[in-house]
């Protein structure tokens, strides 16, 4: 199951995402670490600065993308000039899939750069799908969709979030991003069982997943990540990993960042979860007592 | 999007003045702790907090002359009237500089100073990550198949030659000691809080001509004279060389020095051949 035809038949094993203030770091002292995930749209300028470092960082490691920008949930007609851009950075990191958010975020052109909630339609998630099958098509890589956090649910809602997610992948026949992380924010936001979500999302669609921190407020839980992975959370991960297998996994960290060090250690806490659930190796049969 | 209110709230009425709470209750459910109003009102902030932001990170030079509340005007004004047209938020401050033409009362009393500055700061943006094209070698430039006076000659894309009222380049660096936020917003968190170092004096006027451009992937700002600003403008707007160089003095150019500009100006990259006119 880790290894599937949503993630281009990778098993990444930890990453982390690429951020500006550890490029010295990486640059330098060449860490250990299993892959970087990069926020597409940072790199998909004509030259300059981003594009140098993003080479030095191609010739030591693998790389995958992650984007914020092309709203699958939008009805929009998808920005040719965009998704041009997208393939050229494609070849350039030889991503072997790429990840978006199960969101809308532009309309009649003007682009709003938030992850905005969907209404769970059988409407709106026919249009998504249409969305991600058309940049998969463009793209000719796997496109695997993320579930978002969100603070506000529609009336017109249909179904739930996890179904609506269920309706997508599998009417675009792609793969999901599951983000264990948002799954508690929204959990905690709407007021749903988390557990049911992770419990009945088609598990064999899941090509990776990410984990992160949250910041409590009185009346609400936001997604700032900006904390390690809170208990409830690993949790949550630990079902997950039990119910999809060792998944690649990627740990976000995106505001008061601390050292490489101390964000790298916090994404390795994952390891024991999915060494826990790694197919173990057949044992020899003990030589017989006679 | 409409603007937040002066406490950084939702506004409480739509725009055909019938109440948001009215408004959102129609398309949003409520919870046991949030009415709809609040609700969206949490996505009203952060597209605010974060437009402003990324407007801060493009313009701190610009912030730093103003101060912070009439920059936050300024760039509520502007944002509203040009939300981003595009995918990636780079492209913010594209505006802004007809923007401030166009509503100088926003920036006052110091419209000149916020002109300059605006253009030195975009400038930047253009210089970070902008297009290059394959530059001109000397070798091209010396010119072994014809006069290299008749040559036309373009300047890269990512560069900017600008005529200044202040010496926004000196400024800018002193600020940068003081931790402008464009170098601060990625840093890592430091433990400890220091007091910040007091800020320079806003610039005096004095003209000053510099080219914003890169090199080895690192911004630069290069200061030139008056002769050679002429000189590079006057290739930007499609003269040849030998009518470049005509315009830039008003006595008889020496060759010497000319040879000399046009050397250091190849070796850093700045020239590139211009398309054919059809």
């Amino acid at each position: 199951m880790p290894a599937n035809r949503f993630n281009g038949y990778t098993e990444l094993g930890i990453g982390i995402g690429l951020r500006i203030p550890h490029y010295a770091h990486i640059l330098s002292k060449k860490p250990t670490v299993d892959w970087f995930e990069i926020i597409s749209e940072n790199y998909m300028c004509d030259a300059g600065r981003p594009l140098e470092v993003l080479d030095d960082i191609l010739e030591q490691y693998q790389v995958v993308q992650h984007g914020v920008a092309l709203y699958f949930g939008s009805t929009d007609h998808m920005d040719r000039e965009q998704l041009k851009r997208l393939k050229t950075l494609v070849k350039r990191t030889g991503t072997k899939f790429l990840s978006d958010h199960l969101c809308w975020g532009s309309v009649d052109g003007t682009y709003t750069h938030d992850l905005l909630p969907m209404p769970y339609t059988f409407a709106a998630a026919k249009n998504t799908a249409r969305r991600v099958r058309e940049v998969q098509d463009f793209l000719e890589i796997p496109v695997i969709v993320e579930n978002v956090s969100s603070y506000a649910e529609f009336h017109v809602s249909e179904m739930t979030e996890w179904q609506f997610l269920t309706e997508v992948v599998e009417r675009a026949d792609c793969g999901i991003l599951l983000d264990v992380n948002n799954i508690y924010v929204s959990s905690k936001n709407h007021g749903f069982d988390p557990y049911d979500y992770l419990n009945d999302i088609p598990h064999h669609r899941v090509g990776q997943m990410h984990i992160a921190g949250h910041s409590k407020y009185e009346k609400y839980i936001l997604d700032t990540h900006d904390h390690p992975v809170l208990d409830p959370v690993w949790k949550m991960y630990a079902h997950a990993i039990q119910k999809c297998g060792p998944t690649s996994t990627l740990l976000e960290w995106d505001a008061h960042i601390p050292s490489f060090e101390e964000v790298h250690r916090e994404a390795l806490k994952a390891r024991k979860f999915l060494d826990a659930y790694r197919p173990k190796k057949i044992a020899e049969p003990a030589a017989a007592v006679g | 999007m409409r603007p937040l209110s002066h406490q950084w709230r939702m506004q409480s009425k739509w725009i055909d003045n019938r109440d948001m709470r009215e408004v959102t209750a129609r398309f949003i459910k409520p919870n046991d702790r949030l009415t709809s109003f609040e609700r969206i009102e949490i996505y009203n902030r952060q597209y605010w907090f974060r437009l402003i932001d990324s407007f801060y990170d493009d313009f701190p030079g610009l912030r730093a002359i103003l101060g912070r509340l009439p920059f936050n005007r300024l760039a509520t004004r502007y944002l509203a009237a040009h939300p981003s047209k595009s995918f990636t938020m780079r492209n913010l401050g594209r505006h802004l500089i007809e923007f401030i033409d166009a509503n100088p009362r926003l920036v006052a009393p110091r419209l000149a100073l916020a002109q300059d500055m605006v253009r030195f700061e975009w400038a930047q943006v253009e210089a970070f990550d902008g297009r290059a094209l394959t530059p001109v070698t000397v070798d091209d430039l010396l010119g072994k198949r014809k006069d290299p006076a008749k040559i036309r000659l373009a300047l890269q894309p990512y560069i900017t030659v600008l005529h200044l009222r202040y010496p926004l380049d000196h400024y800018i660096m002193r600020l940068k000691k003081t931790g402008l936020r464009g170098d601060a917003s990625n840093a890592m968190e430091e433990t400890g809080r220091r007091k910040p170092p007091r800020k320079p004096p806003v610039p005096r006027p004095a003209e000053t001509f510099i080219v914003v451009h890169r090199l080895d992937n690192s911004l630069y700002y290069k200061r030139i004279d008056s002769r050679q600003y002429r000189l590079l403008t006057s290739l930007q707007r499609g003269d040849n060389v030998g009518n470049a160089i005509q315009s830039a003095f008003d006595d008889q150019p020496d060759p010497a020095q000319i040879r000399e500009w046009f050397q250091t100006w190849t070796e850093l990259g700045w020239f590139v051949a211009r398309a054919s006119r059809s």
